[in-house]
């Protein structure tokens, strides 16, 4: 009963986000806002992340390899196909979700406790759109990009990890991760990218825009919009990669 | 002219605005008095369409407010200036983006006389060279004040303040009544302010509605309401002693 209910009041959110907006010229100024908070904000929490993730699944890789059957350079070409389907678009969503995700609930709700969005409704702002909609777009344009740089410095920290280890060749890498590439698996991984980043602005959004009370509450929403924006992102996961690769 | 009809509001089942109606004049500071949780903001709130109305209308110059829907219920809100009692003033935003916002959002002016008008609106409230403050890097009472400059920035039609002065000092708080007083006769504006400040309502109290448990229970100006038996107006005028010296004075003036 209560499941349905957010879902309704959810949607219902969604249409008045999208409603056609008063003067877009500040929508535009918010977004451009929003990427470089959003966005160049989490570039660095990214880097690091990507680069321990790159390294780590190198290790392992190469600890599971023991077959002298195996072409040496499996290791990169593994490494890559991990990162690339799965670690980057998944797992950097996850973390940015948490990141990104309480960061939004618990702006919007703090201004709705004190008042802020009364005051924009006042004004004849349509709040939900002028708040949401620009950190949603800004989301889905700039977390494309953030995830193809933790591509690259994850395949990097690969990199450096195999050779430093003696895992393997610096020739032997980089023969891997110039094999067999399917171009479409970056589609893939930047499609549900894109979807994630839906998912985490959105759903924060929507546990902010709808806190009553005081700061324990938004405290409250920014744990649920991270529990339910992460499970959110587990099932479309599960979903997209049965209906695009399988 | 802004005209209340029959408005009653309950939460869950319990009412909290009983059947009030009234009318509020332009150019006049119209007044709401009443205790702590009589209704003063939830009244306001049904007025600005924050809180749908469990019956009853109000009217914007004979617009029925609420009976509009999105578009109408924009153009009437364009027209108004509102003063929350904690400010609401958008804090990632400096004092001058707060008091621009309205000017951004639905005037054409250039960037050049936006800013003439912020810095006159932040001078009337005495906030002038405050421009690149944060609201977090202010005291209680110049939020107000600032959030004061906000309502007014682009001159509205009607002005909605919920206790302009309750955390000011005495002088502070003559200044913006003063304020308020001139900018609602200076542009006619229909002026609603909720306050419970007894030097207030004997200063600026053209057209006094008293609340009472959610609902209008004695109506005057600042004159009357010193000469009233109605009893819980009295109660409420002379809660303190001062208040009791203060109108002896008056009497034995005239
Ligand atoms: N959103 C709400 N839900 C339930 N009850 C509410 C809500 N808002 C106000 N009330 C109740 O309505 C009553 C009137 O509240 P209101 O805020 O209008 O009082 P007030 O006259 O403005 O008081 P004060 O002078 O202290 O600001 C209070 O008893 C309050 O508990
Ligand atoms: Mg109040």
């Amino acid at each position: 009963m209560n499941l349905f209910f957010h879902i309704g009041r959810y949607f219902i959110l969604l249409r008045r986000v999208f409603a056609k907006p008063e003067k877009f010229s500040m929508y535009f100024r918010q977004i451009l806002f929003e990427m470089n908070s959003l966005g160049i904000g989490s570039l660095g929490l990214i880097a690091i992340i990507s680069v321990f993730m790159g390294a780590v699944i190198t290790i392992q890789t190469a600890y599971n390899i023991t077959n002298p059957l195996i072409p040496a350079y499996t290791l990169g070409f593994t490494t890559r196909e991990s990162i690339i389907l799965e670690f980057s678009p998944t797992i950097v969503s996850l973390i940015l979700a948490g990141k990104v995700g309480s960061n939004i609930s618990s702006e919007i709700g703090t201004m709705r406790i004190s008042e802020q969005i009364d005051a924009l409704e006042i004004m004849g702002i349509n709040s939900a759109s002028f708040l949401i909609l620009p950190k949603i777009l800004a989301a889905i344009i700039i977390n494309p990009f953030l995830i193809v740089i933790s591509m690259f410095v994850g395949i990097a920290g690969g990199y450096v990890i195999g050779v430093y280890t003696g895992a393997c060749t610096s020739y032997n890498y980089i023969l891997g991760i110039q094999s067999f590439f399917i171009p479409f698996n970056v589609f893939y991984s930047l499609f549900k990218t894109a979807i994630f980043a839906f998912i985490i602005t959105s759903v924060a959004a929507y546990h902010g825009y709808y806190t009553s009370g005081g700061a324990l509450e938004v405290g409250r929403a920014s744990t649920k919009a991270i529990v339910y924006t992460s499970i959110l992102i587990l099932i479309t996961n599960l979903i997209i990669t049965k209906l695009m690769l399988y | 002219m802004l005209e209340i009809k029959n408005i009653v509001k309950t939460f869950g089942d319990r009412p909290v605005v009983q059947d009030v109606s009234f009318v509020f004049h332009p150019g006049k500071t119209n007044l709401v008095i009443g205790e702590s949780g009589s209704g003063k903001t939830t009244i306001l709130k049904l007025m600005v369409g924050l809180h749908l109305p469990t019956s009853g209308s109000v009217l914007f110059d004979g617009r029925d407010f609420t009976a509009m829907k999105g578009k109408d219920q924009q153009t009437v809100r364009k027209e108004i200036g509102m003063l929350f009692q904690a400010g609401a003033l958008f804090d990632s935003m400096t004092l001058e983006q707060n008091v621009k916002f309205p000017l951004d959002m639905y005037t054409n002016l250039s960037e050049k006389e936006k800013i003439e008008r912020v810095n006159f609106c932040l001078s009337r409230v005495k906030l002038e060279g405050s421009n690149k403050l944060y609201p977090a890097e202010l005291s209680g009472g110049m939020k107000k004040r600032a959030a004061l400059a906000r309502a007014i920035s682009n001159n509205p039609k009607y002005l909605f303040c919920d206790e302009p002065n309750s955390g000011l000092d005495p002088k502070t708080s003559i200044i913006i009544d003063t304020l308020i007083h001139s900018i609602t006769q200076e542009f006619n504006i229909t002026t609603i302010i909720i306050t419970h400040d007894m030097n207030s309502v004997l200063e600026i109290g053209e057209n006094i509605m008293y609340l009472y448990k959610g609902k209008n229970w004695w109506a005057g100006n600042k004159k009357d309401i010193l000469h009233s038996n109605n009893e819980e107006l009295n109660n409420f005028v002379f809660a303190s002693d001062f208040m009791k010296q203060v109108f002896k004075g008056a009497q034995s003036k005239t």
